[in-house]
């Protein structure tokens, strides 16, 4: 009776330790660019006002911060214009995901609708314990019972992992970076900055100030899509682990490559969210640099390569 | 000199007790909650049974024997809740579960109860209760084999026993449907 039943398991709560040091370094990074960007426009307004817009810099990142960890998930929810499921409703998704959950041994998280015929789903959140995973009907109408399996145990993937939490992190960070730059680009047109004439080290810092305010929502957009590009293969094997049926997942993944149809509801934030990349529109310039997920031919391959 | 050395020793002594004592508790929990998942699934399907044997009653009146055999079976696995080991309760399940078999079995002779909704429901129920105790299982085992490898490497298999850890038991069901675990590679 001691024969080990599930010899190969990647162990979730590794994987969360490894998200918490994830955590941290991101929003070390996005304060850092923050920062970076603040301190140069500031200078380009005033000589020292550089150092004074420091201050707003770290209320506005630490801001942001707040703001994703406790509402994050919600407000991505809302823009998705994702409705949450009844207690009655689609009973075969609940029964999956409710045993899916146990199989990782998370709560069963909230699950969401979104009434779009495009097939895709994501999770979101800022822990297992508050967790959504919202569905498209699309998802729901075109994959049979074992390929909606390998979808769900991948999503539930990213909550065991805590993924979530990094995800929703990045997603919000990367939206109050472009305000922000947006925000700063347009100050910088309209308003007066140092004048002119005053020489060498002014023009540095105007061009420096400039440049940054183009390149960090740049900046912050390659962290943002690196970051998801790593997790999706991570949660297709243990999503492949938890069902111990990759075909399933594959054959998802196969359906919703070949739907052409994009998502209205996904736009650039909330894209690599998704299980897979919802837009569909996705440019080929700068070799796979502004991906939002791996290419899905190789997921498959990965996933076929399992079995 | 040489106390100071001595006590550097004690010191990183003391530091690895502690360490490995409050992992060996955390896994230790860990187990305990992933065998509460599998006892409110075991609990869903004992309470699904009796109106399930009722339903199924009400059309196939010459089946008693066949009731009788999972009531029983149903009071065993009730009793072996409350205190037996986890194989004691897998066992008693597994008696549950080949009793349900031939229930259903049975049932499949009469087209009228297939075709009525509180059959249905029953059935589809404990199909989804039959698949959660199958993961919440996983989950256990897993937690179980985590729990009793860290145990049983040294050095920690050394004074595990003075501090009263003791191996767990994996949780078996005769499932033939289980599938087998995929070879992950990076």
């Amino acid at each position: 009776m001691t024969t080990d039943p599930t010899p190969a398991r990647l162990s979730i709560y590794d994987a969360a330790a490894a998200n918490r040091w994830r955590t941290l370094l991101l929003i070390a990074a996005f304060t850092a660019l923050v920062a970076l960007l603040a301190y140069f426009v500031g200078e380009y307004f005033a000589p020292g006002g550089g150092v004074a817009a420091l201050p707003f810099a770290f209320a506005i990142s630490i801001g942001g911060a707040l703001v994703s960890y406790f509402a994050g998930d919600k407000l991505i929810l809302a823009q998705s214009q994702a409705r949450e499921l009844g207690a009655s409703e689609e009973p075969q998704l609940r029964n999956i995901v409710e045993a899916l959950a146990l199989g990782l041994g998370i709560p069963t998280p909230k699950i969401y609708v979104i009434e779009d015929s495009a097939p895709n789903a994501f999770a979101t959140g800022r822990d297992p314990q508050h967790a959504s995973i919202a569905v498209t009907r699309g998802l729901l109408d075109k994959l049979d019972r074992t390929e909606l399996e390998g979808v769900i145990a991948h999503e539930l993937s990213h909550v065991g992992n805590r993924d979530i939490r990094v995800m929703v992190l990045v997603t919000v960070l990367v939206g109050t970076v472009a305000l922000l730059a947006d925000w700063m680009w347009r100050s910088m047109f309209w308003g007066r900055g140092r004048d002119r004439d005053r020489g060498g080290a002014g023009a540095i810092i105007a061009v420096i100030a400039i440049a940054l305010a183009v390149l960090t929502p740049i900046i912050a957009t390659l962290i943002q899509l690196a970051v998801s590009r790593q997790r999706e293969y991570l949660a297709d094997a243990s999503g492949a682990l938890l069902t111990r049926y990759p075909p399933g997942l594959a054959s998802a993944l196969r359906k919703i490559a070949a739907d052409k149809e994009p998502l209205e509801v996904a736009n650039k934030a909330t894209a690599s969210l998704y299980i897979a990349n919802p837009l569909k529109d996705a440019p080929a310039f700068f070799d796979h640099l502004f991906d939002t997920h791996p290419p899905i031919e190789e997921r498959i391959k990965r996933l076929e390569a399992m079995d | 000199m040489e106390i100071i050395v001595v006590l550097v020793i004690i010191g990183a002594l003391a530091l690895f007790f502690v360490a490995t004592y409050n992992r060996l508790i955390t896994l230790r929990q860990r187990v305990k909650e992933a065998w509460a998942d599998i006892d409110v699934q075991l609990k869903r399907r004992h309470d699904l049974i009796p109106n399930l044997v009722e339903t199924v009653k009400g059309y196939a009146t010459h089946e008693s024997t066949v009731f009788q055999k999972v009531t029983e079976a149903r009071a065993a696995a009730v009793a072996a809740g409350s205190s037996a080991t986890p194989e004691q309760r897998a066992q008693a399940e597994n008696m549950l579960t080949s009793a349900l078999r031939s229930v259903f079995a049975v049932a499949e002779n009469y087209p009228q109860l297939q075709a009525v909704q509180e059959f249905k429901d029953l059935s589809e129920n404990l199909t989804a209760t039959e698949d959660k105790i199958s993961f919440a299982r996983r989950f256990y085992n897993g937690n179980v084999r985590d729990y009793n490898t860290s145990l049983q490497t040294f050095p920690t298999n050394v004074f595990a026993g003075m501090f009263g850890f003791k191996a767990e038991q994996y949780f078996e069901l005769a499932d033939a449907a289980e599938r087998e675990v995929p070879q992950v590679k990076f």
